[in-house]
């Protein structure tokens, strides 16, 4: 009799598998898990400790907190930042002093590790959560981090 | 009936077909070369090195805290436990004791990381043997996981939060509430996975019975993890050499003896129980304290040998680090768990048929970035 | 002329009159293939959309919904884009046979929808051997599958072509007994009395016991037949990669797509002509409209098909040899039972007749 048994107890197994789908079937017109991703944009948050990409915040002076002191261009694993720097007469102080000429940061590169900013001791760098950074000619994707002009902010090197 | 051998290795009647390296079920760019009698399995032989990138290589010019970063790209299912692994190791060497907190945020952390890698690895299961709605139900929960661990470590695969002396930052005020809401929700849904799948009459007749391996073979083909406790042997790290905070939580070693697919099957959907259950544990008294101890800038292991075992959802990961007392290590080795894992495919493929390959490939539950490093 | 081609008596009439009778006849019939064809199209293309959405709301998703309202001009666009794209094929490939294979899917699938009673007289080709016709007709679709396994050179498309004849010969057995169960209660082949049959009530009820054995015998036979989910070993996306038709792109690819849903539907349509008495309304609720007949057939052979995407997209799939073992050990031994049980029926006279 194991035969008929086998197969009563075969079928059932087979139907409350079904009752399972079955169950998400009738509550599916509440549109599932699904995320209709270019049509959400203006609902979707990143989280705010998110590595989209690392960016250098200025303030409203155009002045940044970057000194120059190269922690990050050694802290990161695969040459993603570079640091054009000179030596400089600072106009206050007149002692020649490091300041930077450009900071590279080769987004295609970066593996968003976050060792460069948890190397800055000066905070100057951090993330930034966008989170769509495709483009057409990959050139773009080498940034500098610092705008054209800008200064380093009074009182950080201290 | 006489068979005429055209070669040496084939009979007539065999013949060979090459599965992957872009194969639905190799799971990334597993090369099989098989040799086949009808739809019966007669020699698997893998073929590796798609996915190469000398991790190992790239490790011995790296300095210790930027190794970290790359052991996310081996097993990436389970990058938080590799993370630790190599942590481990160089705060080993230095002899470093970190606090407490950090000991059981990486606790948690590791738990809830084999949970989602059990869970993918339960979806991407019921694909293998064709039924296609788990992958959408086991994504569901995964979701939360990796959402958990996004507003924790800014990342949801890579997540690159272990630094050696401690983690990179605290953890989010809101992770432990969403870690008990994802308790609460996952706990309703495990059961559904069984009346969903493991019940299920097909899949029980697919997994009872094959891809046997027996104790003594999980042992000399250096079987761990799920695999190796699928035989029967009690092989998990977490038990016999505690590390973090395993040492303080009370679980069960998830063993099977029957060493067949769904012996497996059931080790790993046990594990997900047991992972919970440490999560539950710890989740309530996370000691206060720092989340890392000061190290030096540029970190020197001594001269010497230092090597640090963990148990990554696919089985034990050792890292071997030799130091010269330099900035680099002079050799970086990983036992990596999926390797030995896929080694013993051809033993419990052979005499098989096609479907008895996936199915018990899909059990070793493979990760190819794992194998190739 | 002896077909019975009566979908409209009146152009039938009209065309007679207008020109001599082999002309008229040679007229009537190309009609009626352009609009079995259009039928095939149609019914192609809602049920690749149709299965789509049924999954994605199986699978917590939404399902196509960019082109048109709700997506439902999707598999429009899906097609056109096939139509476009390049053939491609493997270079040792035998040219004719690969080239024939999707129209001997495809030719068949349409010769079987010519005699299903869709409605009263809107039956393209009633013929008084019915199921036996179906029954062949549909087992020469699988010689499309093993040309167009054998004849791609590839070997993953050649163990599906033999895997799809392995199957197909076995479940056909299974799929003949049990339709000729529920003949025993007829006495005929011919799909329209068939139907006049089922006015006393639908087989179903009229077979009770022995007859719910039949349909679901019938059902699961009919999976394999269509190579659907969970007996989808023809194509096995883990196992194979696609299966027979991994070397076919383009429209040949979407022939074979098409036939797969057309032949699901036909399988659910026999199901709903044999056991759920096909156009006729229940309690005969429209019986003053015929014409609604083609609504009742379609919602019958819609839920059947919605049962057949229900099992592909819960169940794994099984073995090959397993496949075997449920067909030679398990319903066939239970099919030869119930079509004894169903002769005791009838002979008795135990069946339930309104």
């Amino acid at each position: 009799m194991s035969y008929f048994s086998d197969i009563y107890k075969g079928i059932k197994t087979l139907l409350t598998g079904m009752s399972v789908t079955g169950k998400y079937f009738l509550h599916s017109q509440k549109g599932g898990i699904t995320q209709q991703y270019p049509d959400n944009r203006e609902t979707l948050k990143m989280f705010e400790r998110f590595r989209g990409e690392v960016v250098m915040p200025h303030d409203v002076n155009n002045q940044h907190r970057c000194t120059g002191c190269q922690k990050c261009e050694l802290a990161c694993p695969n040459g993603t930042i570079e640091i054009i720097w000179d030596r400089q007469v600072d106009p206050e102080t007149g002692k020649k002093k490091k300041l930077i000429e450009k900071h590279i940061y080769h987004l295609g590169m970066c593996t968003m590790c976050g060792l460069c900013i948890e190397a800055c001791p000066t905070d100057a760098i951090k993330w930034a959560q966008n989170y769509e950074n495709s483009v057409y000619d990959r050139t773009t994707l080498t940034r500098v981090l610092n705008k054209p002009g800008s200064k380093l902010m009074p009182g950080v090197e201290d | 009936m006489e068979t005429t051998t055209i070669n040496n290795n084939f009979k007539s009647e065999e013949y060979f077909i090459n599965m992957g390296p872009q194969h639905p079920a190799t799971h990334g760019v597993l090369r099989l070369l098989l040799t086949i009698d009808g739809e019966t399995i007669k020699k698997v032989e893998p073929d590796l090195g798609y996915i190469h990138r000398s991790i190992e290589k790239m490790c011995e010019r790296d300095s210790y805290q930027q190794i970290v970063h790359l052991t996310d790209r081996m097993d990436y299912l389970s990058s938080n436990i590799n993370n630790e692994a190599v942590c481990l190791a160089v705060e080993n060497a230095l002899q470093i004791e970190v606090p407490e907190r950090v000991k059981v945020i990486r606790t948690i952390i590791g738990e809830l990381t084999r949970i989602a890698s059990h869970n993918l690895w339960w979806g991407v299961m019921g694909m293998d043997v064709g039924a296609l709605t788990t992958y959408f139900y086991a994504f569901r929960d995964r979701e939360m996981i990796n959402d958990i661990f996004e507003e924790t470590c800014g990342a949801r695969l890579t997540m690159n939060y272990n630094i050696p002396g401690g983690l990179m930052f605290d953890i989010h005020p809101n992770f432990v509430k969403r870690v008990k809401e994802f308790i609460t929700h996952f706990k309703t849904k495990l059961p559904e996975y069984d009346t969903l799948l493991t019940n299920n009459v097909i899949f029980q007749k697919r997994m009872r019975g094959v891809g046997m391996l027996s104790k003594e073979d999980a042992i000399s083909y250096g079987a761990s993890g799920p695999v190796g406790r699928g035989s029967g042997y009690s092989c998990d790290v977490r038990k016999l050499h505690p590390y973090s905070a395993l040492d303080k939580v009370t679980f069960n070693e998830a063993l099977r003896t029957e060493g067949d697919s769904f012996a497996r099957y059931e080790v790993r959907i046990q594990e997900m129980w047991e992972s919970m259950a440490i999560v539950e544990q710890l989740i309530d008294n996370i000691p206060e304290g720092d989340y890392q101890v000061e190290t030096n800038a540029v970190i020197k292991l001594p001269k010497g040998e230092f090597y640090q075992k963990v148990e990554t959802a696919r089985g034990e990961l050792g890292v071997y680090i030799i130091s010269t007392g330099t900035k680099n290590p002079y050799r970086l080795k990983f036992r990596s768990p999926g390797f030995s894992n896929l080694s013993l495919l051809n033993h419990i493929a052979v005499g098989g048929k096609i479907g008895d390959l996936v199915a018990s490939m899909a059990t070793l539950d493979l990760v190819i970035p794992d194998i190739d490093r | 002329m002896n077909l019975s081609l009566s979908i409209t008596k009146n152009i039938h009439d009209w065309l007679f009159n207008m020109m001599p009778e082999t002309l008229a006849s040679l007229v009537e019939m190309t009609l009626i293939a352009l609009i079995y064809l259009t039928i095939f199209a149609v019914i192609g293309l809602f049920l690749v959309l149709l299965e789509r959405k049924v999954a994605a709301w199986f699978q917590l998703r939404i399902g196509p919904n960019r082109v048109g309202y709700h997506g439902i001009l999707q598999t429009m666009a899906d097609a056109l884009k096939l139509v476009s794209k390049e053939l491609t094929g493997t270079v040792n490939a035998d040219k004719f046979l690969y080239n024939l294979a999707p129209y001997f899917v495809i030719i068949t699938a349409l010769m079987a929808l010519a005699v299903l009673p869709f409605s009263l007289e809107f039956q393209a080709f009633d013929i008084n051997i019915g199921i036996f016709f179906l029954i062949a007709i549909s087992s020469i679709g699988v010689i499309g599958i093993l040309l167009a396994g054998w004849s791609s050179n590839n070997k993953f498309a050649l163990i599906g072509a033999m895997r799809s004849g392995v199957q197909t010969i076995s479940y056909e057995l299974s799929v003949g007994l049990s339709l000729l169960t529920m003949i025993l209660i007829t006495g005929t082949l011919q799909l329209s009395e068939i139907v006049e049959v089922q006015r006393n009530g639908w087989l179903i009820v009229q077979g009770h016991i022995p007859a719910v054995f039949a349909f679901m015998i019938y059902m699961i036979s009919g999976t394999a037949e269509t190579n659907r989910a969970p007996f989808d070993l023809v194509e096995a996306e883990s196992e194979l990669g696609a299966g027979f038709h991994t070397e076919y792109s383009g429209m040949k690819f979407a022939y074979f797509f098409l036939a797969e849903f057309v032949n699901m539907f036909i399988i659910a349509s026999i199901a709903t002509t044999i056991f759920f008495g096909a156009w006729l309304s229940p309690f005969g609720i429209t019986e003053s409209l015929p014409w609604l007949g083609v609504f009742w057939f379609l919602g019958k052979t819609l839920i059947l098909m919605f049962l057949m995407m229900w099992f592909r997209w819960t169940f794994p799939r099984l073995r090959i040899d397993q496949l075997l073992t449920l067909e030679w050990k398990y319903l066939l031994p239970l099919n030869l039972m119930n079509i004894v049980l169903m002769a005791l029926i009838v002979w008795l006279n135990l069946t339930i007749q309104f």
